[in-house]
C-alpha cells in the first residue's frame, strides 16, 4: 500500500509542476542555469569538433558535419515524441501547460529537422554522390518535417484555443509514428543508403562504436543541443502561457 | 587557426554556416517574441488595474 501511495504522491507532485503559476516560477529559476550549460556544452562541443578533431580516413573533413547532423536529428525525433506526450496529456487531462509545451516544441523541432536534412544533404553529396535519395530514413525524416509544418500551420489557422489544441493534438499523435519510423526505419527496411545509428553501429551480434576522438566532442555537442532545446522550450512555453493570458485580457476588454 | 578542410571545405563550411544561421534565427525569434508578449501582457495588466 505504501509504495502505491508514494507513487501517487510523485504523480500529484508532477502535475502540480504543470500548474501555470507553478510552472512560471520554477522555469524562471531554472532557465539561467540551463542557458549557461547549453552555451558551454554547445560552444565547446562544436569548437572542439570543428577545430581540434582529425579527418576521418574514409570521409575526410566531412566527418565534422557529424557534430551538427546527429545532435539535430536526435532533438528533432525526441522533440516530436515530447509533442506526442504533451498532446496525449491534453486529450486525456485537458492540461493547458502540456499542450502549450507541445506547441512550443514545434518550431524548435522544425528547425532541428531542417538542420538535419540540410546537413545530411550536404554530407550526402560527397559521400553518396547525391544530395537526396528516397531512402526509408531520409523519406520518413522529410515526412516528419512536413508534420512539424502542418502542426504549426494548423495552430495558426484555428482561432479557438481548445479546438486548435484538440486538432493539433490528433495530428501530433498521428505524426509520432513517423518520428519513430525516422529513427528505426533502417532496422526493418534493409534497402537505403543511410547507415544505422551513428553512435553505436550494431550488426545484431557485435556493436561497434565510433572512435573516441570523434565521440567525445559529439557527446558534448549532443548535450549542448539537448540543453538548448530545453532552454528554448521553456522560453517558448512561458511565451505561450503569457500569450494565452494576454488573449484572455484582450477578449475581456473587447466585451466591456 | 582554421583547420585544413581539404577538398570538402565548401561542404563543411556551408553545413556549419547554414546550421548556425538556422539556430541563430530560432534563438533570436524566440527571445524577441517572448519579450514582446511579456511587454504586451504587462501593459494589459496595467490597464486592468487602472
Amino acid at each position: 500500500m505504501a509504495p502505491t501511495r508514494k507513487l501517487k504522491g510523485y504523480w500529484d507532485a508532477f502535475w502540480r509542476l504543470a500548474n501555470p503559476k507553478v510552472f512560471m516560477g520554477w522555469s524562471r529559476r531554472l532557465l539561467p542555469f540551463i542557458i549557461v550549460m547549453a552555451a558551454f556544452c554547445l560552444s565547446t562541443g562544436l569548437i572542439w569538433g570543428f577545430f581540434f578533431t582529425p579527418d576521418d580516413a574514409r570521409q575526410g573533413s566531412t566527418v565534422k558535419i557529424i557534430y551538427l547532423h546527429v545532435p539535430a536529428a536526435l532533438v528533432a525525433i525526441n522533440g516530436y515524441l515530447l509533442m506526442f506526450f504533451g498532446s496525449l496529456f491534453w486529450l486525456i487531462r485537458r492540461q493547458h501547460v502540456s499542450v502549450l509545451i507541445a506547441k512550443a516544441t514545434a518550431p524548435i523541432g522544425m528547425a532541428m529537422t531542417a538542420i538535419a536534412l540540410l546537413t545530411g544533404a550536404i554530407w550526402g553529396q560527397p559521400m553518396w554522390g547525391t544530395y537526396w535519395v528516397w531512402d526509408p530514413r531520409l523519406t520518413s525524416f522529410f515526412v516528419l518535417f512536413l508534420f512539424y509544418i502542418g502542426y504549426i500551420v494548423l495552430w495558426s489557422a484555428i482561432e479557438d484555443h481548445d479546438t486548435a489544441a484538440d486538432l493539433t493534438s490528433i495530428l501530433a499523435l498521428v505524426g509520432s509514428g513517423f518520428a519513430l519510423l525516422s529513427r528505426y526505419a533502417v532496422l526493418f527496411w534493409s534497402q537505403g543508403l543511410h547507415q544505422g545509428t551513428t553512435v553505436a553501429i550494431s550488426d545484431g551480434v557485435q556493436q561497434e562504436r565510433i572512435s573516441d576522438v570523434f565521440f567525445q566532442p559529439l557527446l558534448l555537442s549532443m548535450a549542448g543541443f539537448c540543453l538548448m532545446f530545453l532552454a528554448l522550450l521553456l522560453i517558448g512555453t512561458r511565451t505561450e502561457l503569457r500569450a494565452r493570458r494576454l488573449k484572455m485580457f484582450e477578449v475581456r476588454e473587447q466585451m466591456l | 587557426m582554421m583547420p585544413d578542410l581539404g577538398n570538402y571545405a565548401v561542404e563543411v563550411i556551408s553545413a556549419y554556416g547554414l546550421s548556425l544561421t538556422v539556430l541563430g534565427f530560432l534563438i533570436v525569434t524566440s527571445v524577441v517574441r517572448n519579450a514582446r508578449v511579456k511587454q504586451r501582457l504587462a501593459e494589459a495588466e496595467a490597464r486592468k488595474d487602472a
